[in-house]
């Protein structure tokens, strides 16, 4: 195959826009296009408009305006023509859990019409390339949230699809099997497919052959990503040896001139200069190095976006510093395990969080981060061991306990059909706050947050980033000693996650405790100490620094967290089949 | 590329009943749609629910004793539906009424033998509860047969000369009028409703509500295949669980079955076709299966059971309400099945219940098709 042919033009975005009710457009204008034999990343927070271009483009939706072509086709006139000859997997599993793998693989080549006398074949190949052999038999239901991606995968692949389209497969999988499908995927443009890997991970963007980034239903960028990242080529900076405490520099470094973007890195700092801007890192203190880091798509996507937000956190200054009491640790697990019937969801979970630290427990989904996380704030009793939090027992005094802590699990905890307005009044009562207190601190929640002109509107209708802030400001209002953070950030802009993160360290700084569950791996970099929860067991813990540390090689001198995160589960691994 | 277009349509139609057959099997929510609920119901409508008054418990004033009132008396207290306690002051049971502890009472006056002798029609008084109507006319009704008897024997017994004012009732078909015989049939209908349309909305839903529809609709697969392969299984089960009932009702309630199996399955799998319709078009409009449920009970399963003549009469139903009754399918197959059970085959009322219940069904069917498409959003 010629390279001409090999990168066709498979999809035409011209001007594609698409509504839903009276809200802002779902897409705005978006032209592109897609190209075969590579990785299309479509990348960008929720609520960008992914999902909508993906299901525009398999013909089930039509664009209000614009048109969308595939393969030749209009989606508009020829859907049928369309769905005959790519491959889609939605966000949601789309298979069905109570049939069997096979039983699924079946249906599908039937839908898809793949001759009978090729299917052996093809099933084989399949089966094996997603590993999935030994388990022909198990309902799909029962698989693990890699392997029905791995299924949901061979089924859109039965008849080789010209087009294939997956709509976040990354979400739910564990780095490992994240990692697995990637590499599938990358086989399968070799043989000229061309395929749409939608996320809300921009570290994903950067091993995309091309990318689609949206933002608000808006096109910011179309190219390589290396020519997206090149807008910040040698303004990045790793600045290292900061003197004082890393967060107080950060928040100084934030609001110095010519500063436009930082994070937290381990022990380091991660800074981003403004356009044509010399920073002098004076906040770093004289000991601090400031050395060139190469530039990543987020660093990009923040500086075209306009910058990170400044280094105060209003919420932070209202807020009395928390004298401890004693050194005793403010959180507490000892041997935490609870089970469901035969299955060990957590297993003799053991650390301690210490007054002012933010501690993460990190794995993949299902690994028993959530359980270990809810046993602490008392939602769970355990089976064995014991938790405290403040002092207070939580087989005992699990409400006292509550007392202490603000909980914040952005995809639950608020009443969507509640106004912001209302959320806030009732966490306010639900924590105890009344009369002039309540008032005062509901009032410095709506203008810390900028609730101002959304405070009627119901909160499921509000978009992704207030959400996020409203949770915070629900979990937040009593001043919590401890504060409980499930998945705070996740599929959030970045913008967002860096104003939530400012918030966070500068309470941290007033001697507020954090208990962070994440999968995200920037999000792991903020924290003092990272357990690593894998299979029910702690398999790891330490800080970020020390983790990488751990699994430096020759082939891999400066591993990134998930890099850490992956070598660390597969030698666990390595473990225990040794022990077996 | 494929064989040929029909080809690949029967082997896609095959593969959809297929998936939907294993998954009706392994879904205990269907098998306790399909088969615990209707067991339940039969069993609630053959031996729970009766509308036959057995023994009702009433006082009997005897404000006279003549020959002539102690042999009316014995007439009431030989009825099989009346519990008779009897005494010569009606302020006795005055109080036991109002307190339920009888159903009414039978007053027999002083001038009962007066007025029979004189050749008056003699006049029997009952006093009912009037606010529990159904009760009240079953005693009033069980008071006028006992006294209607009981003239009939003494004219029988005097040959002639005494007044002959007699009321002969005769029941057809159900001579006993055991309301089992109706109730019975009538709860086929209502266990259809249940299969045909309340679980196939919720199992259409449920491909929604899972994003299951959506991988399906974005392969080759035409919404009209779509819908006529996830209803013909729960087509198949619908009948199964009629068959289920029709066993139980016959060898187990004693029901007659007096028809043939073919106007039997003729008339069920015809009633099938509106109320998978209706199904198919709640969940295509809801995509949500709690809704579809909510709306699935109130539009094919109340008015199924409320509706249809199968617990009130249409006739005496207010008129608006009669207008409403002729959308209801059940309406037409429940007379219809009290007809095979209890009398036999009448094909010319089945044939115009058929082609109602075939023109209702084809209007949900388009309008579900209609909202159907292979769109999201």
């Amino acid at each position: 195959m010629t390279e001409a042919a090999d990168r066709a033009e498979l999809v035409r975005l011209a001007d594609v826009t698409k509504r839903f009710g009276d809200a802002s457009p779902a897409l705005d204008a978006v032209s592109g296009s897609i190209l075969g034999g590579e990785i299309t990343g479509l990348v960008g927070p929720d609520g960008a408009g992914k999902t909508t271009l993906i299901r525009l483009m398999t013909g089930l939706m039509l664009p209000d305006s614009g048109s969308v072509s595939v393969l030749g086709f209009t989606t508009a006139r020829d859907p049928a023509a369309i769905q005959a000859a790519i491959g889609y997997m939605p966000q949601r599993f789309g298979l069905y859990e109570d049939l069997s793998v096979q039983e699924n693989l079946d249906l599908y080549a039937d839908l898809r019409g793949l001759p009978k006398h090729e299917r052996a074949a093809t099933f084989d190949e399949l089966l094996t390339f997603t590993d999935l052999k030994r388990f022909t038999g198990r309902l799909a239901g029962k698989l693990s949230g890699g392997m029905k991606q791995k299924l949901g995968l061979a089924c859109a692949l039965l008849k080789k699809p010209r087009l294939l389209l997956l709509d976040e497969p990354g979400v739910g999988v564990d780095p490992i099997s994240r990692r697995d499908l990637w590499t599938m995927v990358e086989d399968l443009t070799k043989e000229g497919i061309g395929v749409v890997w939608s996320t809300a991970y921009l570290d994903e963007a950067e091993v995309c052959d091309g990318v689609l980034l949206l933002n608000q239903g808006k096109l910011m960028f179309a190219g390589k990503p290396a020519d997206m990242t090149a807008r910040v080529e040698g303004r990045v900076f790793r600045v290292s040896g900061v003197s004082g405490r890393k967060r107080q520099v950060l928040a100084k470094l934030l609001d110095e001139e010519g500063i436009i973007d930082g994070v937290i890195q381990g022990e380091a700092l991660r800074i981003v200069a403004g356009q044509g801007t010399e920073p002098a890192f004076r906040s770093a203190g004289d000991g601090a190095k400031a050395a060139p880091a190469p530039p990543r798509f987020e660093d990009a996507f923040v500086d075209m976006l306009g910058g990170g937000p400044g280094g105060r956190s209003r919420l932070a200054e209202a807020q009395q510093p928390l004298a401890g009491k004693d050194d005793r640790p403010v959180i507490e697990a000892k041997g935490l395990t609870k089970r469901f019937g035969d299955f060990t969801a957590a297993d003799g979970i053991t650390f301690d969080i210490q007054r002012g630290e933010i501690f993460g427990l990190l794995g993949p989904n299902g690994a028993g981060k959530s359980t270990t996380f809810k046993m602490l704030c008392g939602l769970l009793k355990p089976t064995a061991g014991e938790g405290r939090v403040a002092g207070f027992d939580l087989r005992r005094d699990a409400a006292s306990a509550r007392n202490q802590l603000g909980y914040m699990a952005q995809k639950f905890s608020l009443y969507g059909d509640l106004s912001i307005a209302q959320n806030l009044d009732f966490f306010a009562g639900v924590y105890g706050l009344s009369g002039q207190r309540k008032r005062e601190r509901i009032h410095l929640m709506n203008e810390i947050f900028d609730f101002g002109r959304h405070a009627a509107q119901s909160s499921k209708d509000l978009p992704l980033g207030l959400k996020q802030r409203l949770a915070l400001a629900c979990a937040v209002m009593h001043e919590p000693r401890a504060l409980f953070l499930d998945e705070p950030t996740s599929g959030v802009d970045p913008i967002t996650r860096r104003e939530f993160w400012t918030h966070i360290n500068a309470l941290v700084e007033k001697g507020v405790t954090v208990l962070v569950t994440t999968h995200f791996m920037e999000e792991a970099e903020y924290c003092d100490r990272i357990s690593l929860i894998y299979r029910g067991r702690s398999i790891a813990l330490g800080s970020p620094d020390e983790l990488k540390t751990r699994v430096v090689t020759d082939d891999q001198p400066d591993p990134t967290m998930e890099d850490a995160f992956i070598a660390l589960i597969r030698q666990s691994e390595a473990e225990t089949r040794q022990a077996a | 590329m494929s064989t040929s277009p029909t080809s690949d349509r029967i082997r896609r139609f095959a593969a959809l009943v297929r998936k939907e057959s294993y998954q009706a099997v392994r879904d205990p929510s269907t098998t306790l749609i399909a088969f615990v609920l209707p067991l339940i119901l039969l069993f609630l409508f053959g031996y729970g629910v009766s509308l036959d008054t057995t023994r009702t418990r009433v006082g009997l004033v005897m404000e006279e004793t003549t020959p002539l009132t102690q042999s009316l008396a014995a007439s009431f207290q030989a009825s099989r539906y009346f519990a008779v306690a009897t005494n010569r002051d009606r302020r006795v049971f005055e109080e036991d009424l109002v307190n339920g502890r009888i159903r009414g009472i039978l007053v027999i006056p002083a001038s009962f033998t007066t007025d029979y002798a004189a050749g008056n029609h003699p006049q029997v008084q009952v006093i009912v509860d009037g606010s529990e109507p159904n009760t009240a006319n079953f005693v009033q009704n069980y008071a006028q047969g006992a006294v209607a008897n009981w003239e009939r024997q003494r004219q029988a017994l005097m040959a002639e000369g005494a007044p002959a004012i007699s009321i002969e009732q005769r029941f057809w078909f159900n001579p006993e009028l055991t309301s089992r015989y109706f109730l019975v049939p009538g709860s086929i209908a209502i266990v259809m409703t249940l299969v045909g349309t309340l679980l196939t909305s919720l199992v259409v839903a449920r491909e929604w509500e899972r994003g299951t529809m959506e991988a399906m609709m974005a392969t080759p697969v035409t919404a009209v295949e779509l819908l006529i392969g996830k209803i013909f299984p729960y087509f198949l089960l619908g009948l199964a669980a009629m068959t289920l009932c029709v066993l139980l009702a016959v060898f187990l309630f004693g029901v007659p079955f007096r028809g043939s199996v073919v106007a039997l399955y003729a008339l069920s799998a015809t009633f099938l076709v509106p109320a998978l319709g209706q199904g198919l078009l709640i969940s295509a409009a809801t995509k949500n299966q709690f809704l579809a449920s909510q709306l699935a009970l109130i539009t094919a399963f109340l008015p199924a059971f409320l509706l249809s003549g199968f617990l009130f009469e249409i006739n005496s139903m207010p008129t608006v309400i009669q207008w409403i009754t002729f959308i209801v399918p059940a309406r037409y197959l429940i007379p219809s099945l009290q007809t095979v059970f209890l009398a036999g085959d009448i094909w010319p009322m089945f044939l115009h219940s058929i082609a109602v219940m075939l023109t209702i069904g084809a209007v949900f069917f388009l309008a579900a098709a209609r909202s159907t498409r292979k769109r999201i959003g």
